[in-house]
């Protein structure tokens, strides 16, 4: 046998080595601003890791996509062409709407909203890291994801872009207790922040008054006050109410609009000025192509 | 005589990606520490090979891979291969019971020491949860232990 520890320092200095760099880089990381491009490329070297973790999952997605029967192929399409001809109904009678108030806007000299690009994502893993609730989207630096940017579901926010791969970007959900986002109540424009408890179905409002109009089913939107999210998408409504005068502020609990334990494809929204060639602009999207393709 | 030596960072490696790969979440409350039981197997077989270094290099992919802050799972993992580093010769005496409750002393310890630096980073709460991994890692002990040491024994791994 080989003479184990003759060479290098012996076993309690290299732990404290060891240590030592790991206290180094968790400090750096955490109170060091601008350390994100070097996390960027290690991100990215491992990133074929991740690849190799997803596989399993991606083959019995092919299979399941394989051996579906040409009936429930059928019978999905059928929802769908259904679907699409509702939705296209309300979008008739939204673009009018939309017009109408671009219009009213302008009468009163308000600052017109612009439209946002957007691009689809998909879901590549969930961290089960108990302590955070982090996802990886299959879009990175080459698509142009940026850190903070927004990304919705179908039904609502989700969370935001915190660190940024080449191929594959790390969101942040609403749920994660170190994330809040200012919101206000769809009926009132009441303003709250809405922070994650660390909990996948229930997001806490902080300090709220107990004299504040808040109602069980409130619908609360972003309010678009922290520069991050835009303005005016659902992101919870309100599940609970517990006003007891013996405490400061009254208790609120809500509920995320977006189904955070069932993610699979996701929006990225980008402003108009820095929206990448292949995000999707509003104008783009023609439903009653889509409905004719369908048929 | 060979020596298979790139069977250890075979191993490391398919434990990282063990470690990662997406299970559903009733199932993933349970996930055994694949990396810690691998890196305590090899730095206890082989302990001139496997060592602090090496633990805290997969602690830092690791820490990559779950997007928690650089450095948590390289300190949580160095701690307890330190610990089988330097009573190794003890441990190869063991019987497999001793060596899994062994394990489910380090792989607890490993849990305290990650909950802990995220604590001191983000502020979380304890819960008892977070220790299930330790009782799945010890179930499946003596399962690695015999397929490592099997292979180790066949591809004359030194």
């Amino acid at each position: 046998m080989n003479e184990v520890f003759a060479r290098g320092p012996t076993l309690f200095t290299r732990l404290c080595i060891v240590l030592l760099l790991s206290v180094c880089a968790m400090v750096i990381d955490t109170k060091v601003e601008n350390i994100s491009t070097l996390r960027t490329y290690l991100t990215s070297l491992v990133s074929p890791l991740q690849y190799i973790a997803d596989l399993p999952g991606e083959a019995l997605d092919w299979s399941v996509s394989r051996f579906t029967s040409r009936r429930s192929l059928l019978e999905e399409n059928d929802r769908l062409t259904n679907q699409i001809t509702l939705m296209s109904e309300q979008l008739q009678r939204f673009n009018v709407l939309e017009q109408e108030n671009q219009n009213l806007r302008r009468l009163l000299d308000a600052p017109v909203r612009t439209d946002m690009h957007r691009m689809i994502a998909e879901l590549m893993a969930v961290d089960n890291n108990p302590y955070s609730h982090q996802i990886v989207i299959n879009k990175g630096t080459i698509h142009d994801v940026f850190e903070g940017q927004s990304v919705l579901d179908d039904t609502g926010i989700v969370g935001q872009i915190v660190e940024v791969g080449t191929t594959n970007s790390r969101v942040l959900l609403i749920s994660d207790i170190t994330h809040a986002i200012p919101v206000r109540v769809a009926r009132n424009n009441v303003r709250l922040v809405a922070s994650g408890t660390g909990g996948l179905i229930d997001l806490a409002l902080e300090h709220v008054p107990h004299s504040a109009d808040l109602q069980v089913g409130d619908l609360l939107v972003s309010s678009g006050l922290g520069k991050v999210f835009p303005e005016g998408y659902p992101v919870a409504t309100i599940n609970n109410i517990i006003r007891d005068e013996s405490k400061p502020f009254a208790s609120v609990t809500a509920t995320p609009s977006a189904q955070l334990d069932r993610l699979k494809f996701l929006l990225l929204l980008w402003p108009e000025d820095i929206a990448p060639k292949e995000a999707i602009s509003k104008d783009e999207i023609v439903l009653g192509n889509a409905v004719n393709d369908a048929n | 005589m060979q020596t298979n030596q790139s069977f250890i960072y075979i191993c490391i490696i398919i434990g990282i990606v063990l470690q990662i790969i997406p299970m559903p979440p009733p199932v993933d409350l349970y996930r055994p520490d694949w990396l810690l039981m691998i890196l305590i197997y090899w730095s206890m077989a082989l302990p001139n090979r496997v060592s602090i270094g090496i633990a805290g290099l997969s602690g830092i992919v690791l820490d990559l891979l779950y997007g928690t802050s650089l450095g948590v799972h390289s300190f949580a993992l160095a701690i307890p291969i330190y610990l089988v580093c330097a009573n190794y010769q003890r441990i190869r005496n063991y019987s497999l019971l001793q060596q899994a409750m062994m394990v489910l002393a380090l792989s607890s310890l490993y849990h305290i020491i990650v909950y802990w630096l995220q604590y001191w980073i983000t502020g979380i709460e304890f819960n008892w949860m977070y220790l299930w991994p330790s009782v799945s890692s010890v179930i499946l002990w003596p399962w690695l232990f015999w397929l490592l040491r099997k292979f180790r024994r066949k591809l004359n791994v030194t």
